[in-house]
């Protein structure tokens, strides 16, 4: 039993001050992650979601050219970037289209540009893979006080926010009609994913931010029925597949081809499309046999809502 | 017509005045002086064709739109944002089937989906609460079922609920019954009829077909052209008080408990009678029925 313990967990993998700050950072952001995210997918705002990411790269990349924390680079970009989406408006989604694409070109371009002055100019050596695709065994732990309180506050105002924001997003007519600030409440939310995909940039990387929004919540959707629930779900798929990634990558130093190890946030983002593939596997098969089942009262539904 | 036996309340206590409404949209009067008044415990079919203005004067009692003359007194009140004495069912409300909210959980938002935070106290109370109005809609066999995967039936009942649980004493519905059955949409009027009944609420109903609702009307706001007319089915719907509404002359067919309203020759051009109001498909033979009456 321990010789399996020890082959699953490497020797001194709990006494490391990295994997320490790894697994506390990581954790908490990821839990932020699947709880704004749920909202995220419900709202249909994955596409907003990646374009926080996106613009995030920009203020990581600029902020390693004046030597602060990518965190604050991150965030700044981001809440400019939710700022503009506001203010286009997401619902019009179709005629902004194309200058949300050209912005975002743009934005991608500006951050190439400063990846470049950071790795030739400032000798500021792996700026690319850490704005990309994460840091999250290189936190400095001076930023993780940052990290939680962000996180705390995020939650908070999604705990706040809970039951408009909830009826908002099942229907902007029924939370206008109850005098919900419908409009007040959608910016309030995009502040909130702009600061959680901020988080999620630092940890596992600004291109693959979206993954920890989008995936452990797509998963909880597929077999929990309670909103509430769902929340908490997608969040503690969120750290399973956070500190299972930690864990392979700590394990993996001895992995093949590089013996050097593989990179954490890979790991985490195909932890998080493993669970999804799982999740949804299941209930196709449990439908499966559920339609078998009520034969008769399956067909109805569909003919009464087409 | 089968209109129900019940004693109308006494005019004084109306729970919704909308005197002398004006609305301009974009350039354009969609509504024009309209008035008309509702009791407690009636049953009101709101009447017009697609784009009459229906919705506008559900926004306006709502407060969601101004009006540039006229005022609307809910039980005897000015309307604001938010008025708890008003349940509103809007159109066109489709739940997504990915969404993890139950129909408990809709109705439950009905009773505090404004406040913030989360709900921690009296969670009891609430729980009760949410279940008796199940029951008084006919929902508690799939209460605990997705709302998306609900059939629209289903899915009316549970934004009738949604409505109801603040305990408003006028229920707004707009066009409640598009895209339901025939056996669905006689079960919701069924229901609206019974709740206007026992629990004193009065109830709008907005349709652009009255025909579903005949038999359960007290009463009846036809729009048509931005303009109102009201009072009992047999008052309004007659060829003088409609032709007055359009602007010119139509003619109001009874055919098998059916109402059907066309447009003259005259008014619709030289080719063909117009269908203004209703569907002729429990006609035997359409064509000829709507032809004969009009030339």
């Amino acid at each position: 039993m321990s010789g399996v313990w020890s082959w699953l967990v490497e020797p001194g993998f709990f006494s490391t001050p990295t994997v320490q700050v790894a697994a506390l950072a990581g954790g908490v952001v990821a839990f932020t992650s699947g709880v704004v995210g749920l909202f995220t997918v419900m709202r249909r705002q994955s596409f907003a979601g990646e374009a926080l990411g996106d613009v995030g790269a920009t203020g990581g990349s600029g902020a390693f050219l004046v030597s602060i924390n990518p965190l604050w680079g991150f965030l700044g970009a981001a809440l400019v970037a939710a700022g503009f989406i506001e203010a286009t408006g997401t619902r019009r989604a179709k005629s902004q289209d194309l200058a949300t694409g050209i912005v975002l070109g743009t934005a991608l371009g500006i951050a190439a540009l400063f990846l470049y002055f950071d790795t030739t100019h400032s000798s500021t050596t792996g700026a690319s893979i850490t704005v990309l695709f994460g840091s999250l065994f290189v936190i400095d732990t001076s930023i993780v006080p940052a990290i939680v309180g962000l996180s705390a506050a995020v939650l908070g105002a999604v705990l706040l926010l809970y039951r408009p924001l909830l009826l908002a997003t099942l229907s902007p007519d029924l939370a206008q009609a109850r005098g919900i600030r419908v409009r007040l409440v959608g910016a309030a939310y995009l502040v909130a994913m702009a600061v959680s995909v901020s988080l999620a940039a630092l940890t596992i990387g600004a291109v693959l931010a979206t993954a920890l929004l989008i995936g452990p919540p797509a998963t909880a959707l597929q077999f929990v029925k309670r909103p509430g629930l769902a929340a908490l779900v997608a969040g503690g798929i969120g750290v399973l597949a956070t500190w299972l990634g930690i864990l392979l990558a700590y394990d993996s130093y001895y992995w093949p081809p590089v013996e050097h190890g593989w990179p954490v946030s890979f790991l985490i983002v195909a932890l998080v499309f493993v669970f999804y593939l799982l999740a949804s596997g299941l209930t196709v098969a449990r439908r499966r046999r559920g339609v078998a089942r009520h034969d008769g009262p399956a067909l109805q539904v569909t003919g009464e809502q087409a | 017509m089968s209109l129900r036996e019940r004693p109308l309340a006494d005019p004084a206590e109306a729970v919704l005045d909308v005197e002398g409404i004006s609305v301009w949209l974009s350039g354009r009067e969609v509504l024009h002086d309209v008035s008309f008044s509702i009791r407690p415990g009636e049953f009101t079919g709101l009447i017009g064709s697609n784009g009459a203005g229906k919705t506008t004067i559900l926004r306006v009692i709502l407060g969601l739109q101004a009006t540039s003359t006229g005022r609307v007194l809910v039980a005897g009140g000015r309307r604001s944002r938010r008025n708890p004495l008003i349940g509103y069912v809007p159109q066109k409300v489709l739940f997504d089937p990915d969404v993890p909210v139950r129909a408990r959980d809709v109705v439950a938002l009905g009773l505090d989906g404004h406040r913030l935070g989360v709900p921690v106290f009296a969670r009891r109370r609430r729980a009760v609460l949410v279940e008796e109005m199940l029951d008084a809609v006919d929902a508690t066999r799939f209460a605990d079922q997705r709302v998306g995967n609900l059939s629209g039936g289903e899915q009316q009942r549970v934004l009738i609920a949604h409505a109801l649980i603040s305990r408003p004493k006028l229920l707004l519905l707009d066009e409640p019954l598009a895209n339901l059955d025939i056996r669905s949409e006689q079960e919701v009027v069924t229901l609206l009829a019974r709740i206007a009944t026992e629990q004193r609420i009065a109830v709008l109903l907005s349709a652009h077909d009255m025909n579903p609702l005949l038999a359960a009307m007290d009463r009846i706001v036809y729009i048509a052209a931005g303009r109102a007319a009201s009072g009992t089915t047999e008052e309004v719907v007659r060829p003088e008080v409609l032709s007055r509404l359009y602007g010119h002359h139509v003619d109001v067919l009874h055919v098998h408990d059916r109402v059907i309203v066309v447009a003259g020759a005259e008014a619709a051009g030289p080719e063909v009678p117009v269908l203004l109001h209703g569907s002729v498909v429990s006609l035997t033979d359409p064509s000829s029925a709507v032809s004969n009456v009009t030339s």
